[in-house]
């Protein structure tokens, strides 16, 4: 600041001093020599003093790094850039961090679970095997995955389309805001709480056994808000001059509708359904408590126990032995490949259908 | 996630009625009954979810031989059952708490770099990568964190142990690390990519014009997100955290897998230990009667209620952030 106001009154045309603007910097090198010090010396205090997890040797480099950025700007460059640069190297850190565990995530279910999965795991069920034996697979619990959130899109799907037309086409006054406020509720519900529900209307009350059915009205009440919510930012997208040209041709409302609002958002109401259907895939909880798991192929969902995949990947772990764990990781990598198919899809679908238009 | 929170400038629809005096189209008529019904339906659902635990949870409370609140067990099976939310309770709040001290910074920081310090070409896909991120499906957390990160956490609880043990919150006696705090570092690994993909939107809304006014006083890359972006997102950071301690605090399958629970209160959250409601549904239903599920859906009621209150202050905060930004944009 003490700079720029020296040179206000100061003429444009007049020889600067080059001296009064130059502030003194650190050089480029500076930066990553320190990085590389400061790893250096973040593995050599871990090893000597025989630290024995590698996490620990990381975060001392870390410590040094960013306190060695800190004093040596504040010596050459002044404290606010100083400063500066403590932000920059906490917000990269920041980001560092999150990274590690993600891409580990990701790693070790690829590394792990690509182990068992082949064509006979993805074509046989458990069966009679016992649990530690190697062997088995997750055909039935693809199967019951399947009916499951197909059933689960059937319900919640037409219902959370209607429901955002009404809000976006119909709905003013305290009907429609109260619906809009419980979607809003309704997207927070905990996934075993909508569990507890059913069980204790369809089971405990109506006296149906556990099915995949059953499941699927669970996964209905986690979908139907997502639906909703999705849908209705689409439908609002629609520019309202179609709609308005279309009834000044004399089109009854609900034509309009089903034959202008619909298609114009198709695509954008593809992707927020599939996106609804990749987060209810990996639902586990309501699972447990409603379909319970079954070692066989089961393939009516109305009666019987079932398997689901994220259920199955529960249970093997529970078993506890190698094999198990085994199936347990690539069952799961099967799971994660499904949601970002899925993922990578909508999002595809999103991009290739956005309205051209507006901003 | 990001569909629920993008704030949209589009006007609504005008309400296109028919004008007074016209008969209304039997199609119309049709097409308005059965898209007001499925609202309606929404409506009853919500209704009957409140209804039918409470009623569940009623019989289970009035058979309950102890304290529902304060009992440090859960026996909810045989002639005397005695059970009780307390160790529940702390265990689901003391996990969350630890989730969000370490989510919350760590994913402002990230949005700020996806937002303010990452080369151009980089942000964008990051941000496409986060929110992939926030479709993992959370069993497969659940796997990683038993079977990958308990095992690796056990070097640092030692070290915590050697330095900080004498507070003894942080006192670790050795074991597997299945504890509330491990469970509290998986929870934030979890809720990271959704309190990033909130807070980075309400980031990237800063108006131009406030980030170049810093700019131009001369102020350095800090400066400007001290004076001018964290002011205008600290609202929208608030709600995406709130948001992200909503499913921190319903998290099932994750807890399930990596905390080995029991019913006591221990002061150190380093040592096995403690439960949470969710982890204690999921694995106490199996071995449940008829009695023992009410009594699970009685905890579950409870669970119900407070993600209820937090995701209605989260959208109460949402809420009135869309007015302010609307006046000021």
């Amino acid at each position: 600041m003490s700079v720029a106001t020296s040179h206000r009154h100061r003429k444009v045309t007049e020889p600067r001093t080059p001296l009064a603007l130059k502030q003194s910097r650190l050089p480029r090198w500076a930066l990553p020599a320190l990085a590389a010090a400061a790893l250096a010396a973040g593995c050599g205090t871990g090893l000597a003093a025989g630290l024995d997890s590698t996490v620990q040797w990381g975060l001392i480099a870390a410590l040094l790094f960013v306190a060695g950025t800190f004093a040596l700007t504040a010596a050459v460059e002044g404290v606010r850039q100083a400063k500066d640069r403590l932000a920059t190297s906490v917000v990269w850190i920041a980001f560092l961090l999150a990274v590690v565990p993600l891409a580990s995530l990701l790693w070790e279910t690829v590394a792990r679970g690509s182990k068992v999965l082949d064509g006979y795991f993805l074509s046989h069920s458990m069966g009679t095997l016992p649990d530690a034996m190697p062997g088995g697979g997750v055909y039935h619990a693809i199967i019951g995955t399947l009916e499951q959130v197909g059933l689960a899109t059937l319900i919640a799907a037409p219902l959370g389309l209607l429901t955002a037309i009404y809000l976006v086409e119909y709905g003013r006054g305290r009907l429609a805001r109260t619906v809009t406020f419980f979607v809003d509720v309704m997207t927070g519900i905990p996934s075993i709480v909508a569990g507890l529900f059913v069980l204790s209307v369809w089971i405990l009350i109506l006296g149906f056994g556990p099915s995949g059915f059953a499941g699927a009205m669970a996964l209905a009440i986690l979908m139907m808000p997502v639906v909703v919510r999705s849908t209705e930012e689409m439908l609002k997208l629609v520019p309202n001059e179609l709609r308005e040209a279309s009834l000044a041709l004399g089109v009854p409302k609900w034509r309009t509708i089903l034959r202008i609002v619909l298609p114009t958002s198709l695509g954008g109401i593809t992707t927020g359904v599939m996106l609804a259907i990749a987060r209810i895939t990996g639902e586990t909880a309501p699972v447990l408590l409603l379909v319970w798991g079954a070692k066989t192929i089961n393939n009516n969902p109305f009666d019987g126990a079932q398997q689901s995949l994220p259920l199955y990947v529960f249970q093997q772990w529970q078993q506890g032995s190698d094999a198990s764990y085994d199936r347990a990781w690539a069952a799961a990598l099967v799971l994660i490949a499904f949601v970002m198919v899925l993922n990578l899809v909508a999002r595809g679908i999103a991009r290739w259908k956005a309205p051209k238009a507006g901003r | 996630m990001d569909f629920t929170t993008s704030i949209s400038d589009t006007p609504p629809p005008p309400a296109t009625r028919s004008v007074s005096g016209k008969a209304v189209r039997p199609g119309d008529r049709i097409f308005l009954g059965l898209s007001r019904g499925s609202g309606i339906i929404l409506l009853v659902v919500m209704a009957a979810i409140a209804a039918f635990l409470t009623y569940r949870s009623v019989l289970a409370i009035s058979g309950d031989r102890a304290n529902f609140l304060t009992t440090l067990d859960w026996n909810a099976t045989g002639t005397e059952p005695k059970f009780g939310i307390a160790v529940l309770a702390f265990g689901t709040v003391v996990s969350s708490v630890i989730a969000m001290l370490i989510a919350v910074p760590v994913a402002v920081g990230i949005a700020l770099f996806i937002s303010h310090y990452a080369p151009r070409k980089l942000a964008s896909p990051l941000g496409y990568v986060i929110d992939l991120l926030a479709a993992v499906p959370s069993i497969v957390y659940g796997l990683w964190g038993a079977l990958f990160l308990v095992p690796h956490l056990g070097g640092l609880y030692g070290w915590l142990n050697d330095y900080l043990g004498w507070t003894g919150i942080l006192s670790y006696g050795g074991g597997a690390a299945r504890s509330l705090f491990t469970v509290g570092i998986l929870l934030a690994i979890m809720v990271l990519p959704i309190v990033t993909s909130v807070s980075r939107e309400v980031f990237l809304q800063v108006p131009r014009m406030h980030e170049e006014a810093a700019l131009a006083l001369g102020a350095t890359r800090w400066e400007v997100i001290r004076m001018s972006v964290l002011p205008f997102g600290r609202s929208g950071v608030i709600s995406a955290s709130m948001l992200g301690l909503g499913r921190a605090l319903g998290e099932t399958m994750a807890v399930a897998t990596v905390l080995s629970p029991n019913f006591l209160i221990g002061a150190s959250l380093l040592d096995p230990g403690g439960g949470t409601f969710a982890q204690n549904i999921a694995s106490k239903f199996s071995e449940a009667d008829t009695f023992g599920q009410d009594a699970l859906i009685a905890s579950g009621l409870v669970l119900f209620v407070i993600t209820l209150l937090v995701n209605g202050a989260a959208r109460l905060i949402i809420a009135r952030r869309k007015e302010y930004s609307g006046a000021n944009s």
